[in-house]
């Protein structure tokens, strides 16, 4: 009966938070040595205008027409802050901070103004998910793994995470050699002729592909954790970066693993009866890792 | 709406009103020297670090006996918290080789991600469900006591008279902390205290804005207000009044309908003034920056038209026919006025000078003043451009 149960409510959103996780720290690994950590958190912040929109567009809370919405906001954010920053000769720091801090606000009131009190759509929902309710009622147990009738009624964030992931994974397989040259030296990257503003581009696509499709399902919270904390543990265990990104990729799963039977199981250990935000609980393990590395990593000095 | 904006929807409307006021004020005014010393996003990590020690300090007084919704220990516990996670962002900056940036993503997600953990604590409590501490994320003005009301408007006025107090070491080092070393200034002590500062004010507004948008109160009115001037001390009062005069604005809308939370509303407003400086302001706003670029791009065109007129060459570009001919120096048909002649052969002589003065023993040096578009009177005297003129000798005639 433990596995019936583990296999429909706690196996579908673990997995889901193990490939949000991964799928955020690969593009991560590169914001972070491009000194661009806080696009991430920029990008996840201006998901909700775009959700929003969509949603009063097109009056339903469809999976197609957010993804859109929160695409076009990212897009939005990131010419905007470009602009800012060339145009009116702002650091670019601030101009992040106007940018997505207005752009979340207009989110809010436009989410508070318009009725949505028939449909889940809140600020909350964006900060911090629902993991916990992406559950599999069909599965009767380990044996449902191999049942295609029953794979067919996984939770669709699921598959999309599976997806982003997978297209994640194969831009980095393919531009493996111009995306680490340019993460380290961009004047040689272009000194050999790469368009290493395109590279930038990409890379900040990869990145906003990773947190509109995470957001969904985890909430902002896992995609700005996971985003920095694995890829700046990382970044202090090794010089390579093959091996950087490896072990980013290993503390994502830790976090995303550990934190989510924490918080659906650790206060039942302790005594408690209800189970605390898995969202949160990611990061938290995240943090602890990334705290870690910086006492007893092997890299941690320059 | 008018009601609101003249005090007029009774005391506590009016004293909200005015606590959120006086918060943009000394937000404005706070921020402008942390936007000066290019540290902007730090204030996003301290904002987000203030949730564990708010969701803390309830627990702690609910545990205690008491209602735990005081505001006055609620923000104690969110300072505490905060100050952990600035002196984990100072750490990790400098004990590891992360870059800034990435310590303060790092310190906003992760202390953010352990206070929804306690949030969700919180809730299963018994005493939680009414707690209310969701309207620190984002603000509420809803229900706010009158002394809280208070002690907003007082600790923002503490905060920006701390500012104002320190105002001249916090410039020194922002602009050049080398100096203000030699100068015998502690610049580790007075960033501290700038970020305590910054500190004090996030704490502050945490019950207005929430934590999630108040770094908008401090980025946001100092971006603008660097528009207008190139004065550090008039940036620093022109930011205070746009942060005065959105909170002002924010607190009053939002006093006049129940849908439009304060927080959002503050910061859509100061981000409205940041859009009218961007377009508008002398200077460094794009409309006088594209007027100015026009207005050389004439001249540039003018001059090149009026030279291949000297030189009897017909011009065929459009927008320099339209400027000779609006100038009165050429007829439709391409000739050349009387006028236009008289400049063209003045601009021809210009050039002979300008070429003759980099030959010129004496003078030379003032070549690089020739920009193309600067004119010889402009910066020789009548007697020196007698003396070029008299070397240039026949030449100048044929």
């Amino acid at each position: 009966m433990m596995g019936y149960e583990f296999v429909a409510l706690s196996l579908p959103p673990i997995v889901i938070g193990v490939l949000a996780a991964m799928a955020c720290a690969l593009p991560g690994n590169f914001l972070l040595l491009r000194r661009q950590s806080l696009i991430g958190d920029a990008i996840s912040h201006v998901v909700l205008p775009g959700i929003v929109v969509a949603f009063l567009l097109t009056g339903t809370v469809a999976a197609l027409p957010m993804m859109v919405g929160a695409a076009a906001a990212a897009v939005v954010a990131v010419v905007a802050i470009e602009a800012i920053r060339r145009l009116g000769r702002v650091e670019s720091g601030a101009a992040m901070g106007v940018i997505f801090t207005a752009m979340f606000a207009g989110g809010v009131l436009l989410l508070e103004q318009s009725d949505t009190s028939s449909v889940h759509l809140d600020v909350e929902h964006a900060l911090y998910g629902n993991l916990e309710s992406l559950i599999w009622l069909d599965a009767v147990g380990w044996q449902s793994l191999i049942d295609p009738a029953a794979l067919a009624l996984l939770p669709p964030e699921l598959w999309r995470m599976a997806l982003a992931f997978a297209v994640v994974c194969l831009a980095t397989w393919l531009f493996w050699r111009p995306l680490k040259a340019t993460s380290f030296d961009e004047g040689f990257a272009q000194s050999l002729g790469w368009p290493t503003g395109l590279i930038g581009m990409g890379i900040v696509i990869m990145a906003a592909l990773a947190a509109v499709a995470a957001f969904d399902a985890v909430g902002s919270i896992i995609v700005i954790a996971m985003f920095i904390c694995p890829p700046a543990a990382a970044r202090l265990m090794t010089n390579r970066l093959g091996t950087q990104v490896a072990w980013s990729l290993a503390f994502a799963v830790l976090s995303a693993v550990l934190g989510y039977v924490l918080a659906g199981y650790g206060p039942l250990w302790l005594g408690y009866s209800a189970s605390v935000s898995a969202a949160g609980m990611i990061a938290t393990i995240s943090g602890l890792i990334l705290a870690l590395a910086a006492l007893f990593g092997p890299h941690r000095r320059a | 709406m008018l009601d609101a904006l003249t005090f007029q929807l009774g005391y506590n409307a009016a004293l909200v009103t005015l606590g959120a006021t006086m918060l943009g004020f000394a937000a404005g005014a706070v921020g402008a020297f942390l936007y000066l010393r290019k540290r902007a996003l730090v204030s996003d990590a301290i904002s987000h670090a203030t949730l564990p020690g708010l969701v803390l300090a309830f627990i702690g007084m609910v545990a205690l006996g008491g209602d735990g919704r005081a505001l006055g220990g609620l923000l104690l516990g969110s300072a505490g918290s905060a100050l952990v996670g600035l002196w984990v962002t100072n750490w990790l900056t400098r004990t590891t080789r992360l870059s800034e940036d990435a310590a303060i993503g790092a310190v906003l997600s992760v202390f953010f991600g352990f206070g929804i953990v306690l949030l969700t604590v919180v809730q299963n409590m018994s005493a939680g469900r009414q707690a209310g501490l969701e309207g620190f994320l984002l603000g509420s003005t809803a229900g706010m006591l009158r002394s809280d009301a208070i002690l907003i408007a007082v600790g923002s006025l503490v905060v920006l008279l701390a500012t104002l107090y320190m105002r001249r070491p916090l410039l020194i080092t922002a602009f050049d902390p080398g100096y203000a070393a030699v100068r015998g200034i502690n610049t580790h002590r007075f960033d501290m205290a700038l970020m305590v500062l910054v500190l004090g004010i996030t704490v502050v507004g945490l019950k207005v804005v929430g934590l999630i948008l108040i770094v908008a109160m401090l980025i946001i009115p100092p971006v603008a207000a660097r528009f207008w001037s190139e004065n550090a001390v008039k940036v620093v009062g022109l930011s205070a009044l746009f942060g005065g005069l959105s909170g002002y604005i924010g607190a009053a809308a939002s006093a006049t309908a129940p849908a439009l939370p304060t927080g959002p509303i503050i910061v859509l407003t100061s981000f409205a003034l940041f859009v009218l400086s961007l377009l508008l302001a002398p200077g460094r706003g794009l409309l006088a920056m594209a007027l100015r670029h026009r207005r050389l791009q004439k001249q540039v065109h003018i001059r090149q038209g009026l030279l291949a007129l000297a030189r009897n060459q017909a011009i065929y570009e459009g927008f320099t026919r339209r400027l000779l001919r609006r100038a009165g120096m050429m007829q439709a048909d391409g000739v050349p006025t009387l006028e236009g002649r008289k400049e063209a052969s003045q601009l021809l002589h210009d050039e002979a000078l300008w070429q003759e003065l980099r030959r010129s023993q004496t003078l030379s040096e003032l070549a690089i003043r020739d920009d193309g578009l600067t004119r010889i009177a402009e910066v020789l005297t009548a007697d020196q451009i007698a003396a070029l003129d008299a070397q240039l000798g026949p030449k100048a005639v044929s």
